[in-house]
Protein backbone atom coordinates (compact mmCIF):
# COMPACT_ATOMS: atom_id res chain seq x y z
CA UNK A 1 0.00 0.00 0.00
CA UNK A 2 0.92 3.23 -0.85
CA UNK A 3 0.52 7.09 0.23
CA UNK A 4 1.86 10.26 -0.12
CA UNK A 5 3.65 11.06 2.41
CA UNK A 6 4.33 14.06 4.44
CA UNK A 7 5.43 17.74 3.44
CA UNK A 8 9.34 18.46 3.55
CA UNK A 9 8.76 21.10 6.37
CA UNK A 10 6.88 18.47 8.20
CA UNK A 11 9.69 16.08 7.90
CA UNK A 12 12.26 18.76 8.66
CA UNK A 13 10.37 19.80 11.68
CA UNK A 14 9.84 16.21 12.87
CA UNK A 15 13.20 15.19 12.81
CA UNK A 16 14.93 18.27 14.10
CA UNK A 17 12.38 17.58 17.38
CA UNK A 18 13.34 14.63 17.49
CA UNK A 19 16.91 14.80 17.92
CA UNK A 20 16.00 17.79 20.25
CA UNK A 21 13.72 16.05 23.05
CA UNK A 22 15.53 13.14 23.01
CA UNK A 23 18.60 14.86 24.07
CA UNK A 24 16.87 17.35 26.12
CA UNK A 25 15.75 14.82 28.06
CA UNK A 26 19.06 12.81 28.53
CA UNK A 27 20.79 15.86 29.17
CA UNK A 28 17.94 16.92 31.47
CA UNK A 29 17.95 13.49 33.83
CA UNK A 30 21.70 13.94 33.89
CA UNK A 31 22.17 17.23 34.98
CA UNK A 32 20.09 17.14 37.61
CA UNK A 33 22.33 14.42 39.33
CA UNK A 34 25.56 16.18 38.20
CA UNK A 35 28.08 17.47 40.87
CA UNK A 36 30.79 17.36 37.65
CA UNK A 37 31.95 21.20 36.82
CA UNK A 38 30.41 20.92 33.54
CA UNK A 39 26.52 20.89 34.78
CA UNK A 40 26.47 24.62 34.98
CA UNK A 41 27.41 24.72 30.96
CA UNK A 42 24.88 22.00 30.68
CA UNK A 43 21.76 23.81 32.45
CA UNK A 44 22.78 27.08 30.17
CA UNK A 45 22.42 24.77 27.23
CA UNK A 46 19.44 23.04 28.44
CA UNK A 47 17.47 26.56 28.71
CA UNK A 48 18.82 27.48 25.75
CA UNK A 49 17.73 24.57 23.29
CA UNK A 50 14.21 24.65 25.19
CA UNK A 51 13.48 27.79 23.98
CA UNK A 52 14.60 26.70 20.63
CA UNK A 53 12.10 23.79 21.51
CA UNK A 54 9.55 25.85 22.26
CA UNK A 55 9.60 27.90 18.86
CA UNK A 56 10.13 24.80 16.41
CA UNK A 57 6.86 23.57 17.76
CA UNK A 58 4.67 26.71 17.82
CA UNK A 59 6.19 26.47 14.15
CA UNK A 60 4.91 23.16 13.78
CA UNK A 61 1.62 23.57 15.42
CA UNK A 62 1.15 26.31 12.39
CA UNK A 63 2.85 24.00 9.37
CA UNK A 64 0.16 21.41 10.90
CA UNK A 65 -2.30 23.59 10.27
CA UNK A 66 -1.73 24.26 6.93
CA UNK A 67 0.09 20.90 5.20
CA UNK A 68 -2.23 17.90 4.99
CA UNK A 69 -1.02 14.68 7.01
CA UNK A 70 -1.70 11.24 5.05
CA UNK A 71 -4.47 9.56 6.76
CA UNK A 72 -3.58 6.10 8.79
CA UNK A 73 -3.75 2.69 6.74
CA UNK A 74 -7.91 1.61 6.28
CA UNK A 75 -6.73 -1.75 7.44
CA UNK A 76 -5.31 -0.91 10.93
CA UNK A 77 -7.26 -1.73 13.87
CA UNK A 78 -9.51 0.46 15.49
CA UNK A 79 -7.81 0.30 18.40
CA UNK A 80 -4.14 1.01 16.69
CA UNK A 81 -5.86 4.20 15.11
CA UNK A 82 -7.28 5.41 18.85
CA UNK A 83 -3.87 4.75 20.21
CA UNK A 84 -1.81 6.49 17.20
CA UNK A 85 -3.89 9.51 17.78
CA UNK A 86 -3.79 9.25 21.52
CA UNK A 87 0.13 9.21 21.23
CA UNK A 88 0.12 12.22 18.55
CA UNK A 89 -2.45 14.38 20.50
CA UNK A 90 0.10 13.83 24.02
CA UNK A 91 3.36 14.32 22.42
CA UNK A 92 1.83 17.65 20.86
CA UNK A 93 1.15 18.63 24.74
CA UNK A 94 4.29 17.80 25.91
CA UNK A 95 6.25 19.37 23.51
CA UNK A 96 4.44 22.36 25.00
CA UNK A 97 4.04 21.63 28.75
CA UNK A 98 8.28 20.72 28.29
CA UNK A 99 9.37 24.41 27.52
CA UNK A 100 6.58 26.25 29.46
CA UNK A 101 6.93 24.27 32.80
CA UNK A 102 10.72 24.72 32.72
CA UNK A 103 10.19 28.83 32.19
CA UNK A 104 7.69 28.79 34.42
CA UNK A 105 9.89 27.00 36.87
CA UNK A 106 12.97 29.25 36.31
CA UNK A 107 10.95 32.22 37.11
CA UNK A 108 9.58 31.11 40.11
CA UNK A 109 12.84 30.56 41.63
CA UNK A 110 13.75 34.30 40.46
CA UNK A 111 16.33 32.69 37.70
CA UNK A 112 16.52 33.74 33.79
CA UNK A 113 16.33 31.85 31.22
CA UNK A 114 17.92 33.10 28.04
CA UNK A 115 18.70 32.04 24.56
CA UNK A 116 23.01 31.51 23.89
CA UNK A 117 22.96 34.79 26.14
CA UNK A 118 21.30 36.70 23.51
CA UNK A 119 17.85 37.07 24.65
CA UNK A 120 16.04 36.68 27.84
CA UNK A 121 12.65 36.02 28.71
CA UNK A 122 10.28 37.86 30.59
CA UNK A 123 9.52 36.40 34.25
CA UNK A 124 6.73 34.73 33.76
CA UNK A 125 5.45 34.35 37.50
CA UNK A 126 7.06 36.59 40.39
CA UNK A 127 9.77 33.88 42.84
CA UNK A 128 7.44 31.77 45.25
CA UNK A 129 8.59 28.73 46.83
CA UNK A 130 5.28 26.42 46.25
CA UNK A 131 5.02 27.83 42.24
CA UNK A 132 8.65 26.66 41.67
CA UNK A 133 8.00 23.39 43.48
CA UNK A 134 4.91 22.95 41.48
CA UNK A 135 6.33 23.79 38.11
CA UNK A 136 9.42 21.64 39.27
CA UNK A 137 7.57 18.42 40.03
CA UNK A 138 5.51 19.14 36.95
CA UNK A 139 8.39 19.42 34.75
CA UNK A 140 10.13 16.26 35.88
CA UNK A 141 7.23 14.03 35.95
CA UNK A 142 6.21 15.42 32.35
CA UNK A 143 9.73 13.99 31.48
CA UNK A 144 8.95 10.83 32.68
CA UNK A 145 5.70 10.99 30.67
CA UNK A 146 7.64 12.11 27.83
CA UNK A 147 9.87 8.78 27.45
CA UNK A 148 6.75 6.72 28.06
CA UNK A 149 5.20 7.93 25.13
CA UNK A 150 8.15 8.27 22.52
CA UNK A 151 9.09 4.53 23.43
CA UNK A 152 5.17 3.79 22.77
CA UNK A 153 5.73 6.58 19.21
CA UNK A 154 9.63 4.76 18.08
CA UNK A 155 7.29 0.96 18.75
CA UNK A 156 4.76 2.22 16.61
CA UNK A 157 6.79 3.71 14.53
CA UNK A 158 8.87 0.67 13.98
CA UNK A 159 6.00 -1.45 13.77
CA UNK A 160 3.96 0.19 10.96
CA UNK A 161 7.71 -0.05 9.29
CA UNK A 162 9.23 -3.59 9.79
CA UNK A 163 6.17 -5.46 10.84
CA UNK A 164 3.70 -3.94 8.67
CA UNK A 165 5.01 -2.58 5.99
CA UNK A 166 2.55 0.14 5.67
CA UNK A 167 4.02 3.12 4.24
CA UNK A 168 3.64 5.16 7.12
CA UNK A 169 7.22 4.67 8.41
CA UNK A 170 8.98 5.67 5.27
CA UNK A 171 5.93 8.85 5.15
CA UNK A 172 8.32 10.53 7.94
CA UNK A 173 11.45 9.02 6.76
CA UNK A 174 11.73 9.67 2.82
CA UNK A 175 8.49 11.24 2.49
CA UNK A 176 6.77 8.60 -0.20
CA UNK B 1 16.91 -14.11 3.31
CA UNK B 2 14.14 -13.82 1.15
CA UNK B 3 11.86 -16.22 3.48
CA UNK B 4 13.76 -14.33 6.75
CA UNK B 5 12.27 -10.81 5.37
CA UNK B 6 8.97 -12.20 4.86
CA UNK B 7 9.07 -14.08 8.30
CA UNK B 8 6.74 -12.12 10.44
CA UNK B 9 8.13 -13.46 13.81
CA UNK B 10 11.41 -12.57 12.50
CA UNK B 11 10.51 -9.17 11.83
CA UNK B 12 9.24 -8.50 15.30
CA UNK B 13 12.39 -9.85 16.75
CA UNK B 14 14.25 -7.08 14.87
CA UNK B 15 11.75 -4.81 16.22
CA UNK B 16 12.15 -6.07 19.47
CA UNK B 17 16.11 -5.66 19.24
CA UNK B 18 15.47 -2.20 17.74
CA UNK B 19 13.87 -1.03 20.54
CA UNK B 20 15.94 -2.38 23.29
CA UNK B 21 18.90 -0.71 21.83
CA UNK B 22 17.08 2.25 21.68
CA UNK B 23 15.82 2.18 25.38
CA UNK B 24 19.43 0.90 26.43
CA UNK B 25 21.16 4.01 24.34
CA UNK B 26 18.31 6.58 26.08
CA UNK B 27 18.99 5.23 29.35
CA UNK B 28 23.02 5.27 28.84
CA UNK B 29 22.38 9.18 27.66
CA UNK B 30 20.20 9.73 31.04
CA UNK B 31 23.15 8.48 33.05
CA UNK B 32 21.56 5.22 34.57
CA UNK B 33 24.52 3.12 34.09
CA UNK B 34 27.05 4.74 36.26
CA UNK B 35 26.08 3.80 39.72
CA UNK B 36 29.46 4.29 40.89
CA UNK B 37 29.06 7.99 40.30
CA UNK B 38 27.99 9.90 43.20
CA UNK B 39 24.89 12.21 42.54
CA UNK B 40 23.52 15.42 43.72
CA UNK B 41 20.64 13.34 45.32
CA UNK B 42 23.19 11.05 47.27
CA UNK B 43 25.34 13.94 48.66
CA UNK B 44 21.79 16.03 49.80
CA UNK B 45 20.60 12.00 51.56
CA UNK B 46 23.98 12.76 53.08
CA UNK B 47 23.38 16.03 54.33
CA UNK B 48 19.73 15.46 55.41
CA UNK B 49 21.18 12.14 57.60
CA UNK B 50 18.03 9.63 58.92
CA UNK B 51 15.87 12.82 60.52
CA UNK B 52 14.80 14.92 57.87
CA UNK B 53 13.21 18.16 58.40
CA UNK B 54 10.62 19.03 56.64
CA UNK B 55 10.23 22.12 54.79
CA UNK B 56 14.02 23.05 55.66
CA UNK B 57 17.45 23.46 54.04
CA UNK B 58 19.14 20.44 53.94
CA UNK B 59 22.62 21.97 55.45
CA UNK B 60 22.74 24.81 57.33
CA UNK B 61 18.96 24.22 58.28
CA UNK B 62 18.76 26.64 61.51
CA UNK B 63 19.09 30.57 60.45
CA UNK B 64 17.49 33.95 60.30
CA UNK B 65 16.06 36.55 57.65
CA UNK B 66 18.29 39.71 57.22
CA UNK B 67 17.35 42.50 55.46
CA UNK B 68 18.94 45.43 54.59
CA UNK B 69 21.24 46.92 51.74
CA UNK B 70 24.93 46.87 49.97
CA UNK B 71 26.64 50.36 49.70
CA UNK B 72 28.86 50.50 46.85
CA UNK B 73 31.74 53.03 46.98
CA UNK B 74 32.84 52.24 43.29
CA UNK B 75 36.38 51.16 44.39
CA UNK B 76 35.65 47.38 42.47
CA UNK B 77 33.46 49.19 38.99
CA UNK B 78 36.94 49.18 37.35
CA UNK B 79 37.39 45.28 37.57
CA UNK B 80 33.98 44.62 37.13
CA UNK B 81 31.03 45.48 34.75
CA UNK B 82 28.56 44.67 37.24
CA UNK B 83 25.99 47.79 38.12
CA UNK B 84 25.92 46.42 41.64
CA UNK B 85 29.91 47.88 41.84
CA UNK B 86 29.17 51.31 40.53
CA UNK B 87 28.90 53.81 43.18
CA UNK B 88 25.24 53.03 44.24
CA UNK B 89 22.96 51.09 47.00
CA UNK B 90 21.53 47.89 46.48
CA UNK B 91 18.98 45.88 48.46
CA UNK B 92 19.20 42.53 49.49
CA UNK B 93 17.42 39.84 51.16
CA UNK B 94 19.97 37.52 53.13
CA UNK B 95 20.46 34.90 55.88
CA UNK B 96 22.28 34.00 59.35
CA UNK B 97 22.68 30.33 59.53
CA UNK B 98 24.37 27.72 61.30
CA UNK B 99 25.75 24.54 59.83
CA UNK B 100 23.99 21.23 60.30
CA UNK B 101 20.37 19.71 59.43
CA UNK B 102 18.71 20.26 62.73
CA UNK B 103 16.56 23.46 62.40
CA UNK B 104 16.31 23.57 66.15
CA UNK B 105 19.87 23.17 66.96
CA UNK B 106 21.43 25.62 69.64
CA UNK B 107 23.54 28.17 67.70
CA UNK B 108 25.95 27.99 70.04
CA UNK B 109 27.76 24.62 69.03
CA UNK B 110 28.05 24.55 65.54
CA UNK B 111 30.85 24.49 63.65
CA UNK B 112 30.28 27.24 61.61
CA UNK B 113 28.13 30.11 61.17
CA UNK B 114 27.16 31.44 57.57
CA UNK B 115 26.31 34.88 56.03
CA UNK B 116 24.28 34.54 52.88
CA UNK B 117 22.48 37.50 50.57
CA UNK B 118 20.70 37.73 47.47
CA UNK B 119 21.08 41.01 46.11
CA UNK B 120 19.28 43.02 43.53
CA UNK B 121 16.22 40.15 43.82
CA UNK B 122 13.37 40.60 41.18
CA UNK B 123 15.88 41.93 38.40
CA UNK B 124 17.90 39.85 35.51
CA UNK B 125 21.04 40.95 37.56
CA UNK B 126 20.63 39.17 40.56
CA UNK B 127 23.87 38.00 42.83
CA UNK B 128 22.97 35.36 44.79
CA UNK B 129 26.05 34.93 47.77
CA UNK B 130 26.60 31.93 50.41
CA UNK B 131 30.02 32.53 52.58
CA UNK B 132 31.09 30.43 55.37
CA UNK B 133 33.40 31.12 58.40
CA UNK B 134 36.18 28.80 57.38
CA UNK B 135 38.67 30.63 54.71
CA UNK B 136 38.85 27.93 52.74
CA UNK B 137 37.96 24.20 51.49
CA UNK B 138 39.35 20.98 53.60
CA UNK B 139 39.24 19.12 49.87
CA UNK B 140 39.62 20.00 46.48
CA UNK B 141 36.20 18.51 44.64
CA UNK B 142 32.82 17.13 45.65
CA UNK B 143 33.88 13.13 45.81
CA UNK B 144 36.27 14.01 48.64
CA UNK B 145 33.91 16.25 50.58
CA UNK B 146 31.60 13.61 50.59
CA UNK B 147 33.72 11.39 52.18
CA UNK B 148 35.17 14.35 54.65
CA UNK B 149 31.11 14.70 55.68
CA UNK B 150 30.83 10.93 55.91
CA UNK B 151 33.76 10.62 58.13
CA UNK B 152 32.65 13.66 60.51
CA UNK B 153 28.97 12.09 60.40
CA UNK B 154 28.48 10.22 63.79
CA UNK B 155 28.29 6.46 64.24
CA UNK B 156 25.04 5.25 64.44
CA UNK B 157 25.62 3.04 67.30
CA UNK B 158 27.78 5.34 69.36
CA UNK B 159 26.04 8.70 68.22
CA UNK B 160 29.56 10.28 67.92
CA UNK B 161 32.38 10.89 64.89
CA UNK B 162 34.90 8.71 64.88
CA UNK B 163 38.30 9.70 65.45
CA UNK B 164 40.08 7.34 63.97
CA UNK B 165 37.76 8.18 61.15
CA UNK B 166 38.42 11.85 60.65
CA UNK B 167 42.11 11.18 61.64
CA UNK B 168 41.97 8.40 58.67
CA UNK B 169 40.69 10.88 56.75
CA UNK B 170 42.63 14.40 56.82
CA UNK B 171 45.88 11.87 56.78
CA UNK B 172 44.84 10.85 53.24
CA UNK B 173 43.89 14.44 52.59
CA UNK B 174 46.97 16.89 53.03
CA UNK B 175 45.47 19.24 50.93
CA UNK B 176 43.41 20.26 54.56
CA UNK B 177 46.09 21.51 56.23
CA UNK B 178 45.15 24.90 55.94
CA UNK B 179 41.98 23.83 56.47
CA UNK B 180 42.80 22.16 59.82
CA UNK B 181 45.39 25.43 60.62
CA UNK B 182 42.35 27.47 60.24
CA UNK B 183 40.04 25.12 62.35
CA UNK B 184 41.98 24.47 65.31
CA UNK B 185 43.10 28.51 65.79
CA UNK B 186 39.52 29.60 65.46
CA UNK B 187 37.09 30.85 68.30
CA UNK B 188 33.32 31.31 67.29
CA UNK B 189 32.81 35.04 68.47
CA UNK B 190 29.97 35.45 70.60
CA UNK B 191 27.86 37.24 67.68
CA UNK B 192 26.82 36.37 63.82
CA UNK B 193 27.92 40.50 63.51
CA UNK B 194 31.35 40.01 64.82
CA UNK B 195 32.05 36.75 62.52
CA UNK B 196 34.41 37.01 59.03
CA UNK B 197 32.27 35.41 56.33
CA UNK B 198 34.17 34.30 53.20
CA UNK B 199 33.47 33.24 50.01
CA UNK B 200 36.05 30.28 49.91
CA UNK B 201 35.36 29.71 46.36
CA UNK B 202 37.19 31.90 44.15
CA UNK B 203 35.10 33.78 40.99
CA UNK B 204 36.00 36.28 37.78
CA UNK B 205 35.34 39.60 38.04
CA UNK B 206 35.15 40.67 34.60
CA UNK B 207 35.44 44.15 32.90
CA UNK B 208 34.03 46.05 30.98
CA UNK B 209 36.77 45.28 28.41
CA UNK B 210 36.29 41.74 29.29
CA UNK B 211 39.29 41.30 30.72
CA UNK B 212 38.88 39.12 33.45
CA UNK B 213 40.33 38.96 37.55
CA UNK B 214 40.19 36.25 40.04
CA UNK B 215 39.09 37.19 43.22
CA UNK B 216 37.77 35.78 47.14
CA UNK B 217 35.61 38.06 48.94
CA UNK B 218 35.47 38.56 52.40
CA UNK B 219 33.20 40.19 54.18
CA UNK B 220 34.50 41.98 57.65
CA UNK B 221 32.35 43.02 60.59
CA UNK B 222 32.95 46.52 61.73
CA UNK B 223 31.12 45.99 64.96
CA UNK B 224 33.21 44.76 67.89
CA UNK B 225 32.82 42.71 71.38
CA UNK B 226 32.52 45.29 73.52
CA UNK B 227 29.30 46.90 71.44
CA UNK B 228 26.87 44.13 71.80
CA UNK B 229 24.54 42.56 73.91
CA UNK B 230 25.42 40.18 76.11
CA UNK B 231 24.22 36.52 75.29
CA UNK B 232 22.56 34.54 76.41
CA UNK B 233 24.17 31.41 76.70
CA UNK B 234 21.62 28.91 77.90
CA UNK B 235 19.70 29.85 75.13
CA UNK B 236 19.14 27.60 71.69
CA UNK B 237 18.38 30.69 70.21
CA UNK B 238 21.67 32.85 71.65
CA UNK B 239 22.63 34.30 68.37
CA UNK B 240 19.39 35.15 66.90
CA UNK B 241 18.27 37.26 70.05
CA UNK B 242 21.47 38.95 70.33
CA UNK B 243 21.10 39.25 66.85
CA UNK B 244 17.28 40.54 67.02
CA UNK B 245 18.42 43.38 70.33
CA UNK B 246 20.95 44.84 68.05
CA UNK B 247 18.63 45.54 65.47
CA UNK B 248 16.55 47.23 67.93
CA UNK B 249 18.40 50.44 67.09
CA UNK B 250 21.54 49.61 65.52
CA UNK B 251 22.60 48.67 62.12
CA UNK B 252 25.00 45.87 61.54
CA UNK B 253 27.70 46.56 58.95
CA UNK B 254 29.86 44.31 56.90
CA UNK B 255 32.95 45.92 54.59
CA UNK B 256 32.92 43.76 51.52
CA UNK B 257 36.72 43.05 50.79
CA UNK B 258 38.13 41.65 47.75
CA UNK B 259 41.04 39.70 47.57
CA UNK B 260 42.72 39.65 43.82
CA UNK B 261 44.80 36.48 42.74
CA UNK B 262 47.94 36.96 40.63
CA UNK B 263 49.79 34.48 38.39
CA UNK B 264 50.68 32.14 41.24
CA UNK B 265 47.79 31.54 42.74
CA UNK B 266 45.15 28.80 41.80
CA UNK B 267 41.59 30.10 41.59
CA UNK B 268 40.61 26.70 40.68
CA UNK B 269 42.20 25.38 44.07
CA UNK B 270 40.10 26.12 47.06
CA UNK B 271 42.11 24.31 49.90
CA UNK B 272 45.15 27.17 49.50
CA UNK B 273 44.84 30.53 51.16
CA UNK B 274 46.11 33.32 49.02
CA UNK B 275 49.36 34.99 50.91
CA UNK B 276 48.35 38.04 52.84
CA UNK B 277 49.96 40.40 50.70
CA UNK B 278 47.75 40.24 47.63
CA UNK B 279 46.07 43.42 46.45
CA UNK B 280 42.82 44.23 48.20
CA UNK B 281 40.00 45.93 47.38
CA UNK B 282 37.23 47.22 49.79
CA UNK B 283 33.97 47.45 47.54
CA UNK B 284 31.63 48.83 49.89
CA UNK B 285 29.20 48.28 53.19
CA UNK B 286 26.20 45.43 53.66
CA UNK B 287 23.79 47.29 56.20
CA UNK B 288 22.05 44.90 58.15
CA UNK B 289 18.74 46.92 59.06
CA UNK B 290 16.16 44.69 60.16
CA UNK B 291 15.41 40.81 60.80
CA UNK B 292 12.65 38.69 60.66
CA UNK B 293 11.69 34.69 61.95
CA UNK B 294 12.61 32.02 59.23
CA UNK B 295 9.74 29.78 59.09
CA UNK B 296 7.68 32.26 56.75
CA UNK B 297 9.89 34.39 55.98
CA UNK B 298 10.98 35.97 53.04
CA UNK B 299 14.61 34.62 53.22
CA UNK B 300 13.06 30.66 53.39
CA UNK B 301 11.74 30.80 49.39
CA UNK B 302 15.17 31.70 48.63
CA UNK B 303 18.10 29.03 47.29
CA UNK B 304 21.41 31.06 47.72
CA UNK B 305 22.87 28.77 44.92
CA UNK B 306 26.23 30.77 44.80
CA UNK B 307 26.11 30.51 40.68
CA UNK B 308 23.73 33.02 40.22
CA UNK B 309 25.81 35.78 38.75
CA UNK B 310 24.86 38.88 37.07
CA UNK B 311 26.87 40.74 34.01
CA UNK B 312 30.59 41.05 35.27
CA UNK B 313 30.97 38.25 37.49
CA UNK B 314 31.64 34.54 36.48
CA UNK B 315 32.07 31.25 38.65
CA UNK B 316 35.85 29.72 38.02
CA UNK B 317 36.07 26.24 37.01
CA UNK B 318 36.30 25.16 41.21
CA UNK B 319 34.88 21.90 41.13
CA UNK B 320 33.33 22.67 44.84
CA UNK B 321 31.87 25.81 43.51
CA UNK B 322 30.49 24.40 40.39
CA UNK B 323 29.07 21.42 42.52
CA UNK B 324 26.92 23.12 44.67
CA UNK B 325 24.42 24.32 41.70
CA UNK B 326 23.32 20.78 41.79
CA UNK B 327 23.31 20.04 45.05
CA UNK B 328 21.84 23.25 46.17
CA UNK B 329 18.88 22.55 43.43
CA UNK B 330 18.27 18.82 45.27
CA UNK B 331 18.15 20.50 48.79
CA UNK B 332 15.75 23.30 47.31
CA UNK B 333 13.50 20.95 45.47
CA UNK B 334 12.34 18.34 48.39
CA UNK B 335 12.07 21.21 50.50
CA UNK B 336 10.07 22.97 47.99
CA UNK B 337 7.95 20.10 47.79
CA UNK B 338 7.35 19.91 51.13
CA UNK B 339 6.16 23.93 51.56
CA UNK B 340 3.62 22.96 48.64
CA UNK B 341 2.14 20.12 50.04
CA UNK B 342 1.75 21.65 53.44
CA UNK B 343 4.01 18.75 55.05
CA UNK B 344 6.69 21.35 56.95
CA UNK B 345 7.62 20.92 59.90
CA UNK B 346 6.37 24.35 62.23
CA UNK B 347 9.45 25.27 64.58
CA UNK B 348 9.16 27.40 67.43
CA UNK B 349 11.64 29.88 68.14
CA UNK B 350 12.38 31.90 71.31
CA UNK B 351 13.07 34.58 68.98
CA UNK B 352 10.09 34.65 67.34
CA UNK B 353 8.28 34.60 70.07
CA UNK B 354 10.05 38.30 71.21
CA UNK B 355 8.21 40.57 68.54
Amino acid sequence: MTSIGHSLSTRLLHWAMAFIIISMLCLGSSMIQSLDTWQMEAVKLHKSFGIVALILVIVRLFNKLISKSPPLPNDLPKWQKFAAHVTHFSLYALMLAMPISGWLMQSADGREVSLFNLITLPQLIHADIKMYSLFREIHGYVASLFFLILFMHIGAALYHGLVRRDGVLSSMTSGK
Amino acid sequence: MKKFQNSKLARILLLTIIMTVVVITILFLAGKFSPQKLTAQQFVNLQQGDNTHAGFRRAHAKGICIFGDFESNGNLASYSSATLFEKRISPFIGRFSIAGSNPTAPDLKAPVRSLAFVLNNDTNQEWRVAMNTPPVMAVTNPYDFFEQIQALSPDPITKKPDPEKIKAFFKEHPESKAFNDWKANYVPTNSFATEQYHSINAFYLIDKSGHKQAVRWVAVPQATKESLPKLDVDSADALQIQLSKILKNNTIKFDLVFTLANAQDDENNPTIPWPDEREKVTAGTLNIISWEAQQNGKCADKNFDPLVLPDGIRATADPILRARGAAYAESFRRRAKEVLLGTQEIVRSQVGNEQ
